[in-house]
């Protein structure tokens, strides 16, 4: 007899891979079970799907999808890691770069930020085709013990899911609409909210940039022995396959 | 001995803070392997302030902040066949471009000359003036990346890139078999 979970079971392929899913898994989560890494920014272990910054994108069914929403199915054929999706990728990754104000040389979390990992990997190293937006954004030091400088914003809204359904307070949301859309405090500024650094949603591993900085911690590790300074994005969910 | 003509190569550092060419010296030992295969023209480390015939290379580290630097960048277009943006500021403007956009100003040039020469706390500037000496170079309303003034052929990232991906990349370039840089060389700090 096999396991209940057998049953459930079922296979489909990313790039010729062959991965088993189980009913109701994404497309992502059976790929990170199964030690194939697909590209994300907005989305993060523990937090709830949201599909927004679509560097996840892989083409299923003939279609292009967000790997981290759509749901496995049997049987089908994914592409992941082709010429095209890499670059589809690495332009939104450079659009992201350009949309806000991403100054590596002079951010804390340079060596930790997803956003530039995520730059590394997909060889974003060719001179840009597009125009810097330069937006002029505040900084929010208002909070004895956090800051928040959105000019690293990145809108993934994390924070804003980790706020709500992990610390169950609701510190951030979304708004604007459309290009204007921006990650905001619910108050007139972070001290006005209740907002702590033993939150989920302030902790290192929710904001993917520089842009929520727990004070007086920023250098505690130098430039050059941080987490992508050894490793690239994605490296631990690809050593489960070997 | 190969008796092939050496390469020429020009540098200049624009809007920069010379880091980047003091990263060119940190290839080291490995410099007198490289020298095997170039000569450099104009640069600040022969001290030749003009072109004194076409180059094979052209290395710039910085952006633009002012004319002058427009002017040398065009020069360097004009008299280089591949032009290499080595470093942050070169590449995307880096830390002068932090004066392009900074928060709740409508005149940012205007309010960082201020705080730089007039209203800063920490200043002993005796004639309350911003400095407008005709000599000076004109300041440009913003820091452009040099991508964005001339065609760039390769970007060198980091700041500084490391000695091992500039000799990286120049030697490959030299033998053409440059085909885009080891991953784990690639640090935009």
């Amino acid at each position: 007899m096999s396991g209940t979970k057998k049953e459930t079971g079922f296979t489909f392929t990313i790039d010729g891979v062959e991965i088993t899913a189980y009913a109701g898994q994404t497309i992502m989560e059976a790929a990170d079970e199964a030690g194939v890494y697909i590209p994300r920014l907005c989305d993060h272990e523990g937090l709830r799907h949201q599909g927004s910054c679509r560097v996840c994108t892989v083409k299923a069914g003939g279609r292009s999808v967000a790997a981290c929403t759509q749901p496995a199915a049997p049987g089908q054929a994914v592409e992941n890691e082709t010429p095209r999706l890499t670059k589809m990728r690495r332009d939104l990754v450079e659009m992201l770069f350009h949309e806000g104000n991403h100054l590596c040389p002079i951010c804390e979390a340079s060596g930790n930020c997803e956003l530039q990992a995520m730059a590394y990997r997909l060889d974003m190293t060719e001179a840009t085709r597009f125009p810097y937006l330069e937006p002029c954004r505040a900084l929010d030091a208002s909070h004895p013990d956090i800051a928040l400088d959105t000019n690293r914003c990145i809108s993934c809204g994390r924070c804003i899911r980790a706020s709500q359904d992990v610390d169950g307070k609701g510190i951030f949301g979304y708004v604007g609409r459309g290009i204007h859309r921006r990650v905001a405090v619910n108050g007139e500024n972070l001290a006005d909210t209740d907002a702590e650094v033993t939150d989920h949603a302030i902790s290192a591993e929710v904001c993917p940039v520089g842009c929520i900085i727990r004070k007086r911690v920023g250098f505690a590790v130098p430039i050059g022995e941080r987490e992508f300074d050894h490793g690239l994005i994605g490296h631990d969910i690809e050593e489960k396959r070997k | 001995m190969s008796e092939l003509p050496k390469a020429r190569i020009a540098t200049a550092s624009l809007a920069g803070c010379f880091g980047c060419h003091m990263a060119i010296l940190d290839i080291d030992e490995r410099l007198i392997e490289l020298m095997q295969l170039v000569e450099v023209d104009r640069s600040p480390l022969t001290d030749k302030k003009r072109f004194t015939q076409r180059c094979d290379i052209g290395i710039i580290e910085g952006g633009c902040c002012n004319e002058e630097n427009v002017h040398v960048l065009h020069d360097f277009r004009r008299n280089c066949d591949v032009l290499i943006a080595l470093g942050q500021c070169a590449i995307m403007g880096g830390l002068p471009a932090m004066r392009n956009a900074i928060m709740h100003s409508d005149a940012p040039l205007r309010e960082c000359l201020d705080e730089a020469y007039i209203t800063g706390k920490y200043i002993r500037n005796t004639t309350h003036n911003v400095p407008n000496d005709p000599a000076l170079p004109l300041l440009l309303d913003e820091v452009y990346p040099c991508s964005q003034v001339v065609e760039i052929d390769y970007q060198i990232p980091g700041c500084a890139p490391s000695g091992d991906i500039i000799f990286d990349t120049l030697s490959k370039l030299l033998t053409g078999k440059f085909r885009g840089f080891e991953r784990d060389m690639i640090k935009f700090d």
